[in-house]
């Protein structure tokens, strides 16, 4: 029952120019707990309206959207965020703003501070808890979001372009600590990325999108995440599977993109 | 002035002069050897650089030294009395010396013949709107050519008067004299047992009550002393001396005659427009006035003051070689200015009179900063004694006594009164009991800084919250903007006037209006920061589930303190603008009362004092705001 299902989600904007945009048209899927899905497609297609739906920042104009059997009205903890450049609060040091969702639920001093350990240890910031987040790297940042995210035991994941701001070595290393978070918690997690060896890497299902209206286009079921596990990414990459399935996504995208050009 | 703080001056001066220039030519090496790895625009280009520091604060400290003088009283305290005798023989010289062109393009009587000529002029040219027939058109004439003919007169060397002649050369003898005895070493002889215990009593140079000492102390100072003296009487007697003659008085007299026979015709007259009536009374008014100063005989022939100019202009050039040092040293070291005599004291005119010297300003500091001193009867700051009482009676609300059940007592039949509990709880109330005093701190200072803090502190307590609202909810913002951009744009000292006459001119008003100045500036701060919070953030307190409570003051209030710090800069600022030209309009105490009441008598050094009290009070709140902000919101510009 622990599942998020998405049932016919529409979306549609007003444009202050007059006139509407379908930010979504009949968007239906299930996530099942504990999978891993990533979702790419050209810009404009959608995904990030959909994350925030999933996130219960906006709400749909048409259709529902479940999770664990409960529909979604509003933001809540049990869907954790992690933003593309951190969001992290900078006048709180490190362990601070691990402990905010914690201190929010006005937990226990020593338990916060048990878990907050715990949490940097996982993300490999042992020992920076004071350090204030400003004087940090981009990647360290990035930790630190998703500690702050997960310490809070959420049933659902949401990362918008979590890695997209990183240098390429930084990047790398987050998405083995992506997979490793979620093969040792279990979590379910939905990626929205840009990057089609990203989606492919951290994604155990992938869901193409496509624009104008925004829409599901194709749905996948990869292994690599499994093999990234226990294999190197780069040795993962390297595989002739990877090669064609990165081709033809990038075809489609392409294609895509080809075609919106065409209607302007 | 003791020659302790002259020496001090006399060396900081110095020292002065050696930092400015040491700095100065340590830059330019560092400029010539430093290799520039920053090409011309790159700001690295304006870092560091402390030895311009001292360049400039040494810069601004010489010029200050330098232009009021201080440099001069320290290096030569007795010059100035000196320079006040040599003004004295310039002030006596002055009656004279205006006759003649030397500080004028004319001669006096150049100058007066031309003046009256203009005037007769201007009379026969106005002569046909007196509605005269042509007799006496022809009258009128004739008074104003006779006046021309009899004024004239007095031009022609031969008609001079040979008593007036003599008296013009027993003038030019005299100055002559005071000329050779100048030169005279020994003149004037040695000076008097009183000049010298004048001397010794007199005090120094810059001493309170007495600017510039008066009487001569030196024996430069006792020979132009005695010539001055001797001028006085000189140019006293070239005063007596009038140029007329048995001619010149007779026709005076009948031009005299004949403007009265003219005003009984214009009297008896009738008929006559009321232009026409105005018009001849001023012809024979100005006539008479025409004829009275032709009467005091101050025109003299082109030549027959000639001798007295030269004796003036070798008088002149006596006195001035007589001067020697002591004009260079004015000349070098007292700039934009002179001492000038008067008749009765000497004074420093230019920067030496407005600009007060560093060493009297601090003096002056040290005196009032005296408690027992103060201003005004107050100080500048210290503390009080307040009984506790009293606060106590200010804390606990008045009412209080209205909730006690029971009446007030009534007196009784021998006509006393007996205090009951609620007598004792009115008493308490109101502060009505004795308790033990405590020490608070008070003086001018101390009220202007209260009035600035007690108007900053509520206008943050309830600028901030609205200003926070403003940013996030449209009615708050709809409803509120109205009216603070309807007062906020008014400048502050324009409410001034209305508030001090609602308010009163006691600290109620003034706060107010401090407190109208801070909030506009903390709502709009506030309503900036809460606007700019980075919308993912929001979103991120939201995800962790915290209640718009929580995210208001842990994410948007924390996010905004930079704009709200950086807004109680500026209102610091701006408050303790306001509350000066506050103090300036009404009040009793403060910074601003002082310097407004030191204006009122020309106080420079008092007013100069205020001026450097509030810069540094000002630069004392702006270091610690940077040092609060700083300590409080180091993320600014990293997040």
């Amino acid at each position: 029952m622990s599942d998020l299902v998405s049932d016919n989600l529409n979306m549609v904007f007003n444009v202050s120019t007059g006139g509407t945009v379908h930010a979504l048209k009949d968007v239906s899927f299930t996530l099942k707990k504990g999978e891993l899905l990533s979702v790419l497609g050209p810009s404009g297609c959608g995904k990030t309206t959909l994350l925030n739906i999933i996130a219960g920042f906006i709400r749909p104009t048409g259709g529902k959207l479940e999770l664990n059997g409960e529909e979604i009205d509003g933001p809540g903890v049990n869907r954790g965020m992690v933003f593309q450049q951190g969001a992290l609060f900078e006048w709180l040091t490190v362990a601070e703003n691990v402990a905010f969702g914690l201190e929010i639920k006005k937990t226990d001093k020593a338990i916060i501070d048990k878990k907050v350990d715990e949490w940097l240890d996982i993300v490999g910031l042992a020992g920076f808890g004071h350090v204030p987040t400003y004087q940090l790297s981009g990647g360290m940042q990035q930790r630190i979001a998703l500690a702050r995210c997960l310490i809070n035991d959420p049933d659902l994941i949401l990362m918008d372009e979590p890695l997209g701001a990183l240098d390429a070595l930084t990047r790398e290393k987050m998405q083995s600590l992506v997979l490793k978070i979620w093969k040792e918690t279990g979590k379910t997690i939905m990626i929205i990325t840009h990057s089609v060896e990203e989606a492919l890497l951290l994604g155990e299902r992938l869901f193409v999108m496509a624009p104008r209206p925004g829409r599901l286009h194709k749905e996948y079921r990869l292994p690599f995440a499994e093999q990234g596990l226990t294999q190197d990414l780069r040795d993962v990459k390297a595989t002739e599977e990877f090669g064609e399935t990165r081709e033809e996504i990038l075809t489609m995208i392409w294609n895509m993109e080809e075609e919106i050009m065409g209607q302007v | 002035m003791s020659g302790y703080s002259g020496f001090i001056v006399g060396f900081l001066f110095i020292a002065l002069i050696v930092a400015c220039i040491f700095a100065t030519i340590y830059g330019r090496k560092l400029i010539k050897t430093e290799k520039t790895d920053a090409v011309f625009g790159n700001p690295t280009k304006a870092l560091g650089g402390w030895h311009w520091v001292v360049t400039g604060v040494s810069f601004i400290l010489l010029t200050w030294f330098y232009f009021s003088w201080d440099a001069a009283r320290a290096f030569n305290p007795k010059s100035a009395n000196e320079l006040c005798q040599i003004a004295k023989l310039d002030y006596a010289v002055n009656p004279i010396r205006t006759v003649f062109p030397i500080d004028d393009n004319y001669l006096r009587g150049t100058r007066l013949l031309q003046r009256e000529e203009f005037q007769l002029a201007g009379l026969e040219g106005k002569i046909d709107a007196l509605g005269l027939n042509e007799d006496k058109k022809a009258y009128a004439l004739l008074i104003i050519e006779s006046m021309r003919e009899a004024m004239n007169s007095l031009a022609s060397d031969k008609n001079l008067d040979p008593t007036v002649r003599e008296n013009i050369a027993g003038i030019e003898e005299r100055i002559n004299t005071l000329t050779t005895n100048m030169a005279d070493p020994s003149f004037p002889g040695a000076p008097t047992a009183k000049q010298i215990e004048l001397a010794e009593n007199q005090g120094a140079w810059g001493d309170p009550l007495n600017e510039i000492p008066l009487h001569p102390a030196s024996p430069r100072g006792y020979k132009f002393d005695a010539a001055a003296k001797e001028m006085r009487s000189i140019a006293l007697d070239f005063g007596r001396i009038r140029n007329t003659n048995a001619a010149f008085l007779a026709q005076v007299e009948e031009q005299k005659s004949r403007l009265k026979t003219f005003n009984q015709l214009t009297e008896s007259a009738t008929g006559l427009s009321d232009s026409e009536i105005s018009e001849r009374n001023d012809f024979s008014k100005t006539l008479t006035r025409v004829l009275r100063r032709i009467d005091d005989g101050l025109i003299f022939p082109p030549t027959a003051l000639t001798g007295i100019e030269a004796a003036l202009v070798a008088l002149d050039k006596e006195q001035r070689s007589q001067q020697g040092a002591v004009s260079l040293y004015a000349s070098l070291m007292m700039p934009g200015g002179s001492i000038d005599a008067g008749t009765s004291n000497c004074s420093e005119q230019g920067s030496g009179r407005w600009l007060p010297k560093p060493s009297d300003t601090i003096l002056t500091l040290a005196r009032i900063s005296d408690p027992e001193i103060g201003y005004k009867g107050f100080p500048l700051l210290w503390y009080k004694m307040k009984p506790v009482s009293e606060m106590i009676g200010f804390i606990v609300p008045d009412f209080i006594v209205s909730l006690v059940p029971g009446e007030f007592p009534r007196h009784d039949e021998t006509g006393l009164t007996t205090s009951n509990f609620k007598t004792s709880v009115y008493n308490f109330a109101t502060g009505n009991f004795d308790l033990f005093s405590v020490p608070v701190p008070a003086g001018h200072i101390w009220d202007s800084l209260l009035r600035v803090l007690a108007g900053l502190f509520f206008g943050i307590l309830l600028g901030v919250p609205l200003g926070l609202f403003m940013g996030l909810s449209r009615f708050c913002k709809g409803f509120f903007d109205p009216l603070i951009e309807l007062y906020r744009p008014v400048p502050p000292l324009a409410w001034a006037p209305l508030i001090l006459t609602i308010f009163g001119i006691n600290d109620d008003g003034k706060i107010f209006l401090l407190f109208m100045v801070a909030f506009a500036i903390m709502v709009i701060s506030a309503r900036t920061g809460a606007t700019g919070t980075a919308l993912s953030k929001i979103h991120a307190a939201h995800s962790l589930g915290a209640s718009n409570r929580q995210i208001l003051r842990r994410v948007i209030l924390p996010n905004s303190l930079p704009e709200i710090l950086t807004g109680i800069r500026i209102a610091i600022g701006v408050c303790w603008g306001t509350l000066v030209a506050a103090e300036m309009l009404a009040g009793t105490t403060g910074i601003g009362f002082v310097e407004n009441v030191a204006r009122k008598q020309s106080d420079y050094e008092i007013i100069w004092t205020t001026i450097i009290i509030l810069g540094l009070l000002g630069l004392i709140f702006d270091l610690i705001m940077r040092w609060v902000i700083n300590k409080v919101i180091p993320w600014r510009g990293k997040g």
